[in-house]
């Protein structure tokens, strides 16, 4: 196990606070890009705790950050509940999705998982749609709050820093070296006693967590929220994509690839529409063929070339 | 009885698809992601021919099969196969496979929109038809038909031929393929593509009665997999019989629930095969 190195926390600290300050210095434009990329450091960041060391890809966070984001709109607009309360039901909610998801699919081939996964924000969104028609009667839901951007990018800012001590203490912990067992080798972790379902289930549940509890406080921003626009099968690539461009091996690489891709993603996405999509299949073309390790892989092995 | 009849004719349909898919994952262990893309373009070739000079999907068929085959052969070769020589292990192929096939899913739809990006509207062979006292359009049990055909031909292929023999045996195991002297890579490459033809032309015949878009086509890789595991990996007579299921139970929730949901009907099959058979209804248990 690592020694807990002090050059390390202080250089945390000393991002964290500048991470704090940019609400003071950056406004409107730059503070929305600022809001996104903070958004997907935490849902990226919490995505690669899971599939980093079990190789497992989750394409279930557009479907976890959808219910963090409906639940806010629906418990506020439909039953006159607080935000904060709803804030704090929605992700309990997303984990015991991911629980059941977890219980059916992670006991079999990564392949399930993964198929299980894919169409499920799709799903998520025909069924929570199908009830709204039928049983709910309104459309269009109403999340009105006093937040500002400031605010949002703050709290979200506040998640990641939880997201951080959790993955670092995750690293340190039993559970932690029994994933990273996993993932080299699932049957020589059940050979070593290893309740290998179990583990991948706790830390999918965590994932799923985080990303409802990150859908529930982005979405003061919308203030109007719909089924089609809070389910995004897109909102799952994008994670995928940016966590495995920076790098899944160490806790900070998923950063690494969230910011140049959220700013990349900003100007193509505002400019070059057409080419969104074309973009999308090339970054994945990009990680396969090109830095199947990511950024901070390339990173590494350009290091110890300049010291070998 | 309504139900039943166009259920069984879109199972056929899907049957077909299914089968591509299951040469592709089955026989040349690729996790083909892309799969519901190269539908969608089989799809777009016949509507584009068929606005364009009045050509009938039934003819484009015979264009977009030798296409499709050289397309997913070069996809093969080119991309995938470094991946396979690359992988240490079979988690590894899968975990690349899924991600350079999502690339390529992307990059198809990307192209396809820029193609056209609506819906990919036209008419052929709209007209009832009597069958047994309920009323189908000509078009569906055209493309049935056209299914159960190609189907069989690729059945009596793959038991009744000495390359078809050689493609099962890959399926069973690569290296004892290997052993008896079959070629695993070029029989791999063979499949793959065989598979990607099968479904260009399931595309282009499943067009003719479901308005097709560019975005479409992870829906169709959805239920593929779905029916693809549910009959279990390699098993075509499991695929068809899974994939009669499947339409009929998706005709039955669009009918009589609403049609919204028969991404989720699928998806309650999907969790309940998991649950008690996750080896198909046809596979045995691996041990």
């Amino acid at each position: 196990m690592k020694q807990v190195s002090w050059s390390g926390i202080v250089l945390a600290i000393i991002l964290f606070a500048l991470a704090a300050i940019v609400p003071l210095v950056a406004n409107g434009y730059h503070l929305s890009v600022a809001v996104t990329a903070i958004m997907y450091v935490a849902l990226a960041t919490s995505w690669a705790l899971f599939s980093g060391p079990t190789h497992y890809i989750s394409l279930a966070s557009g479907a976890f950050f959808g219910v963090g984001g409906y639940l806010v709109a629906t418990g506020m607009s439909d039953y006159d509940q607080s935000f904060w309360l709803m804030a704090a039901i929605a992700p309990v909610v997303a984990a015991i999705l991911a629980t059941l998801i977890g219980l059916a699919t992670l006991r079999l081939s990564g392949v399930y998982f993964v198929i299980f996964t894919l169409g499920l924000a799709e799903m998520v969104r025909n069924l929570v749609s199908w009830i709204q028609n039928n049983f709910l009667g309104s459309r269009g839901l109403y999340v009105l709050t006093d937040f500002t951007e400031a605010h949002i990018y703050w709290m979200l800012l506040a998640v990641c820093v939880v997201i951080y001590i959790f993955g670092w203490w995750l690293s340190h912990s039993r559970l932690g070296f029994a994933l990273r067992i996993i993932g080299n080798d699932e049957a020589v972790a059940k050979h070593v006693g290893i309740n290998t379902a179990l583990s991948k289930v706790v830390l999918f549940m965590t994932t799923g967590f985080f990303a409802a509890l990150v859908g529930a406080i982005i979405a003061p921003r919308y203030s109007y929220i719909e089924p089609n626009q809070v389910f995004s099968p897109e909102l799952s690539f994008l994670v995928v994509i940016m966590a495995l461009i920076g790098g899944t091996n160490r806790l900070w690489g998923p950063l690494v690839g969230v910011i140049p891709f959220t700013i990349i993603w900003e100007i193509i996405s505002s400019n070059f529409s057409n080419f969104s999509t074309l973009f999308l299949g090339l970054a994945f073309l990009l990680i396969v063929y090109v830095i199947p390790n990511g950024f901070v892989g390339l990173l590494e092995k350009w290091g110890r070339r300049l010291r070998a | 009885m309504d139900i039943l009849i166009s259920g069984l004719l879109l199972g056929g349909t899907y049957a077909l698809i299914a089968m591509g898919l299951n040469l592709q994952y089955g026989v040349a262990r690729i996790m083909n992601l892309a799969n519901g893309e190269m539908l969608v373009l089989g799809g777009l070739a016949a509507f584009w021919m068929f606005v364009a000079a009045e050509i009938s999907p039934l003819l484009t068929m015979l264009i977009v099969a030798p296409l499709a085959f050289v397309g997913n052969w070069l996809i093969y070769v080119f991309l995938l196969k470094p991946l396979v020589r690359r992988a240490k292990n079979q988690g590894q192929l899968e975990v690349d496979s899924i991600l350079a096939t999502f690339g390529m899913s992307f990059i198809l739809v990307g192209i396809m929109v820029m193609i056209r990006s609506e819906y990919f509207t036209y008419s052929f062979l709209a007209n009832p038809f009597e069958i047994l006292g309920s009323t189908v359009a000509e078009n569906r049990l055209v493309a049935f038909g056209a299914a159960v055909l190609i189907g069989l031909a690729l059945y009596l292929w793959l038991n009744h031929s000495r390359p078809g023999m050689a493609v099962r045996a890959v399926s069973v195991s690569p290296d004892a393929a290997k052993l008896v002297g079959i070629n695993v890579e070029r029989i791999s490459a063979l499949a793959f593509a065989l598979g990607g033809a099968v479904t260009g032309v399931g595309g282009t015949l499943i067009s003719t009665f479901i308005t097709l878009d560019a975005s479409v086509g992870v829906i169709f890789t959805m239920k593929a997999l779905i029916i693809v595991i549910m009959g279990g990996v390699g098993e075509i007579r499991g695929a068809i019989l899974a994939a009669l299921i499947l339409g009929l139970v998706e005709t039955a929730v669009a009918t009589l629930i609403d049609p919204g949901l028969t991404l989720a009907s699928a998806y309650l099959i999907f969790l309940l095969i998991l649950l008690f058979r996750p080896q198909g209804l046809f596979g045995r248990r691996s041990t």
